[in-house]
């Protein structure tokens, strides 16, 4: 059974090889390929999901060896492969969700010339993401890690005949690499503390390690992860990666690889748990971008942006529970899944809608959507509904974990964090609730086409339709399946472990004030959208709205920061290498040139010249000859 | 007189012709002007055969003048040949050394 | 004798002495004037004065077999092989005396007078007092003597300088040998070709203006008294040694005109332009010069 695990990788991987090698002759069926390929893998996840129900919870960890990549004496890494209920969740989280966007890609994608290379790219992020959450050593993982940043450039720049797009892909992958140098350093850390980076040995002679060593490893992997799951101060890039298709966006920039790092932190307990350092810095950046996301999603006039900053800002709620330690590792993968269905399910939904509006994104033009698109209107509004923490719904139950998880922490940190977290619900129920009034309710603003057409919503073909009804049954019901007699958490107990903080506030508190500050954003929304009319140029805005429609000012924080000194201080090397480095060896250069200059005019080819030399030498010889003998 | 005044006259011989290579131009006149430093050093070769009483000397200006005589005729030949070709006899017309 | 002659140690008899200051003049005269001379045939004659004295120098000093080969060899054969190469190049080709190479003449000027100075000032610090003389040698005779010396001691020398010489003639014929890449063209050929270019059915005019000029070099006339190239040989045009006299023709035509107006006392502007047109290769030469090159 366990030589199925290495397939599950295989099977996209060898999907994108021939989507890519194949050339024309796949332009035709080459996307049901790869939907196929996509099923397949996840057949093969159940099969194994179903083999490991049948092992009991300590026991259910299998590893599988497949060769010796690196065979450098001490430096030995292995792709091998390791299989336990932490990357069970995420391979069925990735091969299920990957498939119904595959499925949903099919339709979305029909009129795209390049649809062949679109799939092989998902196929492509597939395998890597696969490889990254199966890999059973941090180097392999780094390989998939760098893979899936790779697709995601690939599809963020796919239509890369529009500037913004080629843009977005370089600045993803720029702002990434700064977090993949972090990983890099934790695994040369680890290298050089542990000897090894597998994650047995490292995990268990962590605890031998002193903690600065393990707080600087920890410090890196908290930086990779910022940079893969767009956590303040890399969060940067997700909101313009919304320039790549949606189906991208859904499956890579909001369910699957930017969830990575949440995935990272969790997968490296052992040694979070001995770094309480590290961790409150895992928790600060987590609570931070919480906040940073949902303000900025309540600016975005952008469909896709302001799912975006939605996006920046449940991923911190994941980032904040996974630094909270045993209390709220199971509860960022709970969150983790539920979110892989519910965001997914809105992004698909958007899509939906800009394909009915003629590929319009500013929600501002639309309006009164709800009875043209009854099939997106219902799935996204569950999907809305799952994300606000409605109760009963999926978000309900593992934000509400989050939140608990947050006041246990403990002292006054436990208080500003689960206040943070609260706040953060509140105003995801306003941005949310604004989404949903401004896309489906009020009246009509839509906006005619260069040619004077007004936009014909229409309900999205079936291959699309049906990838959102699934969605939005998971988003519906994960969240109880997951709670109901904590199946979830004894589910990934044996892998992150668990321990019950003791919160100042009993459950039951939490889950009211929660819902209490969600129904507060809601209807602070319906207050400022449902009831009175949305105009379609932007009002001036606060300060803070302006900021927040910027991107709370990142880009011009990073340009002041980072890119201006930097380019000074290019411009000072450069300055200081052309004149002092190159000028000096320019100068040698040149005087060296013009000298040789003048000396190859004794080479003119005249014979006579020649002989001229010849007997000069001659003479100069004798002559000298004589002189050293008399001397 | 001292038989070494020869020797000055062939010094001067040969210095004559040397320049003679430098200064001029004509092929021919330049393989005129080498033929003078052979029979130069020639002289300086039989005088020095007089002064050691031997003739191991004149032994080697014979086989100079041999040796001159080949050199002459394949230097001739190419003094033809090139001027088959290039319809000029000048030394500087064919500065071909230089690319 | 002139074995007695070399027989002196230290000086020389004064009748050596004599032969030696003419045949030194002599000598030292001729390589000047081949250094000097602006033609090559110049050139040649003098090198084979300079020649003939070392001849006479050689048999003064005892080698008389050296003396008659080099007048054998290098005034007899080795010269007319220079003079041959020059009438085969040109007779009349001269040096300009104009230097091309910047400061090529003046530094061989300053090289030579370097190297003689250090060549006399060694040969004047030696200590070459003392001369043997080749009476003992040239015992049984100078021929006999340098053939024991050739046919012992260098026999091996000898011989490979036969080989050296059939080299040598065997590399002088690869050298000047043309291989004919096609059989050449024979005059029918050239004849039938003519005809079927059309370029030039008849044959060449003839060179020479009749009844004034009838040398080769001179072109002939067409009637607008242009000068025709065609009538003079391919290889006195290549060598730039046609002689125009079209100009002077014309020059002479006009001034007749000009006197017959005289005395029929026309006015000036019906008489003809004295300049009448012109295609020469050469700056048109005057009377008595143009015979001189016509030789």
């Amino acid at each position: 059974m366990n030589s199925l695990i290495p397939l599950l990788v295989a099977a996209p991987l060898a999907g994108s090889a021939l989507l890519l090698l194949g050339g024309r002759a796949f332009d035709r069926f080459g996307h049901w390929l790869a939907t196929a390929l996509a099923a397949l893998s996840f057949g093969f996840g159940l099969a194994l999901f179903w083999d490991m129900l049948g092992r009991d919870g300590e026991h259910r960890a299998v590893t599988e060896h497949l060769f010796s990549w690196v065979p450098v004496n001490a430096f030995q890494a292995d792709v091998s492969f390791r299989l336990d209920q932490l990357s069970m969740t995420f391979v069925l989280l990735i091969t299920g969700v990957g498939t119904l966007i595959h499925l949903y890609s099919v339709g979305y994608m029909a009129h795209d010339e390049r649809r062949r290379r679109f799939f092989a790219y998902l196929n492509l992020f597939l395998a890597a993401m696969l490889l990254l959450v199966l890999a059973d050593n941090y180097l392999l993982l780094y390989f998939g890690w760098e893979g899936v940043g790779l697709a995601s450039y690939l599809l963020i720049g796919f239509w890369q005949h529009k500037p913004s797009a080629a843009t977005a892909a370089k600045k993803a992958f720029i702002v990434n690499r700064v977090g993949d140098m972090g990983l890099s350093i934790a695994i040369m850390l680890m290298f050089a503390e542990f000897g090894s980076f597998a994650f047995t040995p490292v995990f268990d002679s962590a605890h031998e390690a002193s903690e600065g060593k393990l707080t600087a490893i920890g410090l890196m992997l908290l930086l990779a992860a910022c940079g893969k799951s767009a956590q303040v101060p890399l969060q940067s890039w997700l909101g313009d990666a919304m320039e790549g298709p949606t189906p991208v966006s859904a499956l890579i920039h909001a369910a699957t690889m930017v969830t990575a790092g949440v995935y990272l932190i969790t997968r490296s307990a052992a040694i979070f748990n001995l770094a309480p350092d590290a961790r409150t810095a895992v928790v600060v950046v987590g609570a931070v971008t919480l906040l940073f996301g949902a303000i900025v999603g309540c600016a975005k006039d952008d469909i896709k942006k302001a799912l975006a900053g939605s996006t920046m800002s449940q991923i911190g709620y994941m980032v904040l529970a996974a630094g909270l330690g045993p209390i709220g590792y199971v509860f960022a993968i709970m969150h983790l899944v539920t979110h892989g269905f519910f965001k997914a399910g809105l992004f698909l939904g958007a899509g939906s809608v800009m394909h009915g509006m003629d590929d319009e994104v500013n929600m501002r033009h639309y309006g009164g959507l709800r009875k043209h698109m009854p099939w997106t209107f219902a799935t996204f509004g569950l999907g809305y509904l799952a994300i606000i923490g409605f109760p009963g719904l999926s978000g309900f139950f593992s934000k509400d974990r989050i939140i608990e998880a947050a006041f246990a922490e403990g002292g006054t940190e436990g208080w500003i964090l689960g206040l943070c977290a609260l706040v953060g619900a509140a105003v995801t129920a306003f941005y949310m609730t604004r989404v949903m009034l401004l896309t489906f309710f009020g009246e009509k603003r839509w906006q005619p086409d260069a040619e004077g057409n007004l936009p014909h919503p229409h309900e999205a073909p079936r291959t699309m339709v049906i990838p959102m009804v699934l969605l939005a049954v998971g988003s519906v019901f994960a969240g109880a399946l997951f709670d109901i007699n904590d199946s979830f958490l004894k589910w990934l107990e044996p892998v992150t472990g668990h321990s019950e903080g003791n919160s100042p506030l009993s459950s039951w508190t939490v889950t009211g004030l929660t819902t209490v500050c969600m129904l507060a954003g809601l209807g602070l929304a319906y207050v400022m959208y449902g009831r009175s009319p949305v105009p379609v140029v932007p009002p001036v805005g606060s300060p803070l709205t302006r900021a927040a429609r910027r991107d709370l000012l990142q880009d011009d924080f990073n340009h002041a920061v980072l890119v201006r000194p930097g380019s000074a201080l290019t411009a000072t090397l450069v300055f200081f290498d052309s004149r002092g480095l190159d000028g000096f060896v320019n100068g040698l250069a040149a005087v060296i040139g013009g000298l040789s200059g003048r000396l190859r005019r004794v080479q003119n080819g005249f014979v006579r010249s020649y002989a001229l030399s010849m007997f000069g030498g001659t003479l100069v010889l004798v002559a000298s000859t004589l002189l050293m003998r008399s001397v | 007189m001292n038989p070494v005044n020869y020797l000055y006259l062939s010094a001067l011989l040969f210095t004559i012709g040397a320049s003679g290579v430098l200064i001029r131009r004509n092929a021919i006149v330049l393989f005129m002007c080498v033929e003078l430093m052979l029979n130069a050093s020639n002289l300086a070769l039989v005088t020095f055969s007089r002064m050691h009483g031997t003739l191991d000397g004149q032994i080697i200006a014979f086989f100079t003048m041999v040796v001159a005589a080949a050199e002459v005729v394949v230097g001739l030949a190419i003094i033809v040949s090139i001027f088959r070709t290039r319809h000029s006899a000048s030394v500087d017309d064919s500065n071909l050394m230089k690319l | 004798m002139i074995a007695h002659l070399a027989a002196a140690t230290g000086t020389t008899s004064t009748g050596e002495a004599v032969q030696f200051w003419v045949l030194a003049v002599i000598a030292v005269g001729g390589a000047l004037g081949m250094l000097l001379m602006r033609k090559a045939v110049h050139s040649a004659l003098c090198l084979a004065a300079t020649m003939m004295a070392l001849a006479v120098c050689y048999m003064a000093q005892g080698a008389v077999f050296l003396g008659v080969v080099q007048i054998v060899v290098y005034t007899g054969a080795i010269m007319m092989l220079f003079l041959f190469v020059v009438m085969l190049v040109g007779v009349t080709s001269e040096d300009s005396l104009k230097e091309q190479l910047k400061g090529q003449r003046f530094a061989a000027v300053l090289c030579g007078l370097g190297f003689g100075v250090l060549l006399i000032a060694g040969i004047a610090n030696a200590r070459l007092d003392h001369f043997t003389g080749l009476a003992e040698a040239n015992a049984e005779g100078n021929v006999p003597g340098l053939a024991r010396l050739i046919f012992t001691r260098y026999v091996w020398a000898f011989e490979v300088t036969g080989a050296l010489l059939i080299t040598a003639a065997i590399g002088a014929m690869v050298l000047t040998h043309r291989e004919h890449v096609k059989a050449p063209r024979t005059q029918r050929e050239l004849a039938a070709q003519r005809v079927r270019d059309n370029i030039q059915v008849p044959p060449l005019p003839a060179p020479g203006v009749y009844a004034r000029h009838n040398a080769v070099n001179v072109p002939a006339l067409l009637p607008d008294g242009t000068v025709a190239e065609d009538s003079v040989m391919a290889t006195l045009r290549e060598r730039g040694q046609v002689r125009d006299v079209s100009q002077a023709m014309l020059q002479r035509m006009a001034e007749l005109e000009n006197s017959t107006a005289d005395w029929l006392g026309r006015p000036s502007s019906e008489r003809p332009a004295v300049a009448g047109p012109r295609k020469s290769l050469e700056p048109v030469p005057n009377h008595e010069n143009g015979e001189e090159d016509a030789q």
